[in-house]
């Protein structure tokens, strides 16, 4: 698959601090790419030098395949972790400026503001100021600013800080359209579980290095640790967790279950499968609840950290 | 290019839009005019008033002084006493005038008392003292047996005319009117880049808090966003002066219609007089305009038009970058204190020794502040119309542009840095550090 992305050894320093240490990473076209890592990890150094508002100190940015030029900028939309707009401004007047400023022409960019102004159902917005608007109204036109100019590759930093549940569900679903109508998208965030289900792929970075990137789904596989929740229904509990303890490794659990009795922690030992587990429990009791347990990025990232380090 | 257009474009309409900027611009010039009316009318009303005043002239040899002006009514009380005159005053008149009896011509100054209900007008005792002053000179001049019209014939008018070797001349009125457009020059500079200067680090700062500003320059270098931002600036300045220009030009026409019409009454009021006298001011006037405009053609207009411009381009533009720098340097206008100390020092004392470069154009002082790139847009236009070699001048320019270039690389750098740095107050030693990055 072809990569929209490609970042090569990039390193960059503040004075003695090092932001980014050798770190490359490639971001597949059509994809949603998480950028992953606790606050200061240099996600947002990265972010700033794909962005061309700073220079990395040395390795190479590749923007579909060329490095890194000054027109790419009309190929990337930004959507920073500190939102912001002229509070004085009027709506549509800004958005128009920002989209110029992005290479767009006047009467396109005013074409595609009356789309998305009716798709968010604020067209009477246009002429008020933004110090006029919630916060959330703005967070949407700052949205509509990211979004205007059809960018190829879209970076949402922190994306989803600032918006209600409702919301931020609108955008969610804007951003995965954007992503099937072709865009290719990078998520940063350090708040790991609200990007979890809508990436494709992920990097972790901790302390200005990658420690890990890959397909999720790879990734989770590697990282899965073979235990399955399981809920049975049964008179004789004790006898039962014996019983079953005697063949697996078992811990209690705490999952959420309308009338299981048991509710079961297993771990499959080497060369078992879950289908011999599953037979089992069926001979023994009613089975309520079978899941595999899925490891979180959070969990991946303690546990990379932990190996790395 | 296109996009420094677009920030030029939206920061010169985000200035003028502004509310305080419409107020300031429009609202002024029509505060000023409108002030100026009012007092010119209240002027007229005022004039227009006849006062009445008595007098009791026990001498019996000044009456013939109080003779009716057009403001002034003078009635004689002479014949009923000073205490009688004095009640009758305090009914019907304004004020009293008493000249005792005297003997001696020598003695008639002294005693003359004005009497009144408030204090009276300065100018109206003025006036009255003046006439009594030359009538009484006139009596003592007779007393010698002198001819009052040999006097006259004697009295002379003497207006030194100065000429440097190159036969350039000059007076002190030409003096008068360098100083006026040297300092006029160096003063309008110096206004224009406290006013513009502090606007352009406001804009940043805005941009700043209300971090809009990694928007932008995720779009736009930040040199480009910093220089839209100073020439935006700078063109909302220069329409506002412009509007200033043509509203000071208004003003000065409504003042002159008004004034001249004044004049002209008075004049004629006047040659109804002393047709001779009239002429003698006319003569005199008109010579007088003669050397002023003489003067004016002397000035070294081009060069003065010319280096106005070079030095307000100039000192603008490395001052407004200090300013953009120090605007992305701090979070919020009160942290700015610290930098603006320095920034503004240059200026004042620039000032301070432009005024005394004024008397003295040629000095070691002069030289040195001219040729100095933080001061000399300031000090440099103030000597110009006394006439500077043109090799001080080049070197001047030359000096003030190689300054601006490297103040410029030096700010941009700082803004490159500062305007996505938040949270800490940095120093001078954290903005040296911002260079390298």
């Amino acid at each position: 698959m072809k990569n929209i992305l490609t970042v090569d050894n990039v390193c960059k320093n503040y004075g003695n601090f090092t932001a980014l240490n050798n770190v490359s990473i490639s971001v597949p076209e059509g994809s949603v790419f998480g950028l992953l890592g606790p606050n200061g990890a240099g996600k947002t150094s990265l972010i700033r030098i794909i962005n061309q508002i700073t220079l990395p100190d040395s390795g190479t940015i590749f923007l579909d395949g060329e490095p890194l030029q000054p027109h790419h900028i009309q190929n990337i939309g930004y959507l920073p972790e500190e939102r912001g707009l002229y509070k004085s401004m009027k709506v549509g007047e800004q958005v128009l400026y920002l989209a110029q400023l992005k290479g767009m022409s006047k009467t396109e960019a005013k074409k595609k503001l009356q789309y998305w102004f009716e798709k968010f159902e604020i067209t009477d917005w246009w002429d008020k100021k933004i110090q006029e608007l919630s916060k959330g109204m703005a967070q949407k036109v700052q949205f509509i600013v990211t979004v205007l100019h059809e960018p190829k590759l879209l970076i949402f930093d922190e994306p989803f800080s600032g918006f209600d549940p409702i919301n931020a569900n609108l955008i969610k679903d804007e951003i995965l359209k954007l992503r099937d109508e072709g865009a290719s998208i990078i998520f940063s965030t350090h708040r790991m579980e609200s990007v979890e289900e809508l990436c494709d792929h992920i990097a972790l970075i901790n302390k200005s290095n990658k420690i890990l990137d890959g397909k999720l789904n790879d990734i989770k596989q590697e990282y899965r640790t073979n235990q399955f929740e399981v809920g049975l229904l049964s008179d004789q509990k004790e006898e039962l967790f014996k019983d079953i303890n005697s063949k697996f490794k078992v811990k209690n659990s705490k999952l959420t279950s309308f009338n299981a009795d048991l509710r079961l922690l297993i771990g499959l030992k080497k060369g078992e499968t879950s289908t011999e587990m599953i037979q089992y429990l069926n001979s023994k009791a009613q089975i309520t609840h079978f899941t595999e347990v899925i490891p979180s990025v959070n969990d991946i990232f303690l546990k990379s950290v932990a190996n790395n380090g | 290019m296109d996009k420094l257009k677009l920030i030029i474009k939206r920061e010169f309409l985000a200035k003028v839009k502004n509310k305080s900027f419409i107020i300031l611009t429009v609202l002024s010039p029509l505060l000023m005019v409108g002030l100026f009316s009012l007092i010119i009318f209240l002027n007229q009303k005022n004039s227009e008033e006849i006062r009445k005043v008595a007098f009791v002239d026990e001498s019996e040899q000044l009456s013939m002084v109080f003779e009716d002006t057009k403001g002034i009514n003078y009635v004689n009380l002479t014949e009923l006493g000073l205490d009688e005159a004095k009640n009758k005053t305090k009914e019907f008149y304004y004020g009293l005038i008493y000249i005792p009896k005297n003997d001696s011509l020598n003695n008639l100054s002294k005693g003359i008392q004005f009497y009144s209900e408030d204090a009276p007008s300065l100018s109206l005792l003025s006036d009255i003292e003046n006439k009594l002053e030359k009538k009484i000179r006139n009596l003592k001049i007779e007393q010698l047996h002198i001819d009052v019209q040999k006097i006259k014939e004697a009295e002379t008018d003497v207006d030194i005319l100065t000429e440097n070797f190159s036969g350039e001349k000059s007076s002190k009125i030409g003096s008068i009117l360098r100083m006026a457009a040297g300092g006029g020059f160096g003063y309008l500079i110096f206004m224009f880049i406290i006013i513009y200067g502090t606007s352009v680090m406001r804009s940043v700062i805005e941009e700043k808090t209300s971090r809009i500003i990694e928007v932008i320059i995720s779009s736009v270098k930040p040199f480009q966003l910093m220089l839209g931002k100073i020439i935006g600036n700078a063109l909302a300045g220069i329409l506002q002066f412009i509007i200033w220009m043509i509203s000071a030009g208004f003003l000065l026409f409504i003042i002159t219609s008004i004034f001249g019409i004044e004049a002209a009454s008075s004049s004629s009021s006047i040659g109804q007089m002393n047709p001779e006298a009239v002429q003698q001011v006319q003569q005199a006037s008109a010579s007088e305009i003669q050397i002023v405009l003489q003067e004016i053609k002397g000035l070294p207009i081009l060069t003065m038009f010319f280096s106005f411009i070079v030095y307000f381009l100039g000192g603008y533009l490395i001052y407004s970058s200090i300013y953009a720098a120090i605007g992305a340097a701090v979070d919020s206008e009160t942290d700015t204190q610290q930098f603006m100390m320095p920034v503004l020092m240059p200026l004042i004392i620039a000032i301070y020794v432009g005024f005394s470069v004024i008397e003295n154009p040629h000095g070691p002082i002069a030289l040195g502040f001219s040729l100095f790139p933080l001061t000399s847009p300031i000090v440099m236009l103030m000597r110009i119309p006394f006439g500077v070699p043109w090799w001080q001048i080049v070197v001047s320019m030359l000096l003030l542009i190689i300054t601006f270039i490297a103040i410029v690389w030096f700010a941009a750098k700082i803004y490159r840095v500062g305007i996505l740095m938040y949270g800490k107050k940095p120093g001078y030693k954290e903005l040296y550090k911002w260079l390298k990055y």
